[in-house]
């Protein structure tokens, strides 16, 4: 077996065990620690197809980021998982039906599949060849598919301006502090030097 | 004998395992020097002697501390989750460790050469917060909690401005490989050409946020001790504790390397007639913790308050704006090309 290989089945194995565990996992934070695993085994799959840079980015978004912030609400939150299960087997029922339902549809859509001459070719040569697949990305990203990509952009920041309105309330009882005001204070206006002789006091 | 270490399978692996234990104990080593270096320089702005018994002017004082570290018993708290308490110095460490695999010392002198190396090593340092956040968390204390809540905050925000930075010298280069962008600071104008003079701002910006990436002092707000005794380290002793130290002081290293490498060069030469080499990287990481070591000493600890102010309402505008700068200098070539080395065959 060659390294590849060896490196694949590895990585394979860990992303399912992550992805396992992360359902399984009794306590809310170990499931995000299996999730972060995952995530680093599937980087680690796109470096083996040769996306370094896909793989890169997915470390840095999603592991070093929003998985950081997902074990800080988990780590934060109180909730009773007790309580949460109690109504496992009432639901029960109902969740096998829309599982099984869902199985049965991915079996249809991939039993249908047809498989293109040219299709394995095409996934194969990913970049023109003398081109890093980072400048080959970005010369899809922001010359082929520039219009999709600034509309893209403007999606997340109609969310980010959402998520700030939401959250955003002045309060007025409370001391505000202007830093500004702060370093520009002169000693001169703000304390004053005494000779207090001894046994008199100021 | 050379064709058993290119061509078969064991071969392969045997000459990896060889290079990674050449660039590993050297590092290791130099490591507890540093170490020994960085408590005489805070003692000599504070006018003690520091470290002076354990050998000839006490340099094998880190050895002495390594070896008290590992006989000593390691300790659980009640309540603490055990596996994940154990994990956390380890990534702390390995996550520091594994970064260097692509920083190379001299010319080609490198484990890896991918080419998308600079973005390797910020995916790497952006994994260190696990260590802090796992080891605070799993102490079961609160302490080491609050601590590990501050940590991860801090190392988000500065993380954003650090990776603008990086992303001029990204665009100035035209690549993400180390070698390559060391290549582009080889001008003609010798000292003059690395990128410490064309990106002047930015050197300032990303040795302080290296500073609150590493969680170094002044910005040492997860282990104040002041205030949260040592944050997420209370708990821990012997070689855990070891663990975090030894990850904590890799990670201040490979700042040094990060700033040599992109600011000052790496292995080029600064005296035109000098030969290029692994001594003046190893002079420039050097001179890069000297730095980090006289903040350590001189600066009182910041407010936390006052942390996230700097990270998310100065330095991020100003390293976005630099990035827009840079963009358009290297797109019209000005400043003779100062900007898009790329562009002139850097």
């Amino acid at each position: 077996m060659s390294m590849v290989a060896l490196a694949f089945y590895l990585f394979a194995l860990s992303a399912i065990t992550g992805g396992l565990f992360t359902v399984v996992s009794r306590n809310p934070v170990h499931s995000v620690l299996w999730l972060i695993l995952a995530f680093l085994s599937s980087a680690g799959l796109f470096v083996l197809l040769g996306a370094e840079f896909v793989a890169m980015l997915l470390i840095i978004v999603y592991v070093g980021a929003v998985a950081v912030l997902f074990l800080f609400v988990v780590m934060m939150l109180d909730i009773d998982f007790a309580e949460l299960k109690a109504g496992m087997a009432q639901y029960m029922p109902l969740a096998l039906l829309i599982g099984v339902i869902l199985l049965m549809q991915f079996g249809m859509a991939i039993g249908v599949w047809q498989v293109s001459d040219v299709a394995e070719a095409q996934r194969a040569a990913v970049a023109p060849e003398g081109v890093q697949n980072t400048a080959a990305l970005g010369l899809i990203i922001y010359d082929q598919y520039f219009l999709l990509f600034q509309l893209a952009g403007l999606i997340l920041l109609v969310a980010m301006i959402g998520a700030i309105v939401l959250t955003m309330r002045h309060r007025r009882d409370v001391k505000r502090q202007n830093v500004l005001h702060q370093m520009w204070r002169d000693p001169k206006d703000a304390m004053e030097l005494k000779d207090v002789k001894p046994g008199q006091g100021v | 004998m050379i064709e058993f270490f290119t061509t078969t399978n064991l071969g392969i692996f045997l000459l990896t395992v060889g290079q990674v234990l050449l660039l590993v104990i050297p590092l290791l080593v130099a490591l507890a020097f540093l170490m020994y270096a960085d408590r005489k320089i805070w003692a000599a702005v504070q006018l003690r002697r520091g470290p002076n018994v354990v050998g000839t002017f006490g340099l094998l004082q880190s050895f002495a501390d390594f070896l008290k570290y590992i006989v000593k018993e390691v300790v659980f708290p009640a309540g603490a989750d055990k596996a994940v308490y154990l994990l956390a110095p380890m990534v702390s460490l390995v996550m520091a460790l594994i970064a260097w695999a692509v920083i190379p010392f001299n010319d080609g002198w490198v484990l890896s050469d991918i080419n998308v190396a600079i973005l390797y090593v910020f995916a790497v340092s952006s994994l260190e917060v696990y260590g802090v956040i796992m080891g605070g968390w799993a102490s079961n204390s609160k302490y080491p909690f609050l601590g590990s809540l501050r940590s991860a905050a801090q190392m988000i925000s500065y993380e954003v401005s650090l990776g603008l930075i990086i992303i001029g010298i990204i665009i100035s280069t035209g690549s993400m490989n180390f070698g390559d962008i060391v290549a582009a600071q080889d001008g003609a104008y010798g000292i003059f050409s690395w990128y410490w003079l064309p990106h002047f701002p930015m050197l300032f910006l990303f040795f302080i946020s290296a500073l609150a990436e590493t969680n170094r002092p002044p910005f040492d707000l997860p282990e104040a001790e002041s205030e949260l005794v040592a944050g997420y380290q209370v708990e821990y002793s012997s070689t855990p504790f070891l663990l975090f130290m030894i990850g904590e002081l890799v990670a201040v290293v490979l700042m040094c390397a990060l700033v040599s490498l992109l600011f000052f060069g790496g292995w080029l030469s600064p005296i035109p007639g000098l030969p290029d080499g692994i001594l003046w990287m190893i002079l420039k990481m050097g001179a890069a913790f000297f730095m980090f070591s006289m903040v350590k000493a001189l600066v009182p600890r910041y407010r936390y308050d006052q942390l996230m102010r700097i990270g998310w309402k100065v330095f991020l505008p100003m390293s976005l704006v630099w990035v827009v700068l840079v963009a358009f200098l290297a797109k019209f070539e000005l400043f003779g090309g100062a900007y898009a080395r790329w562009a002139i065959g850097g």
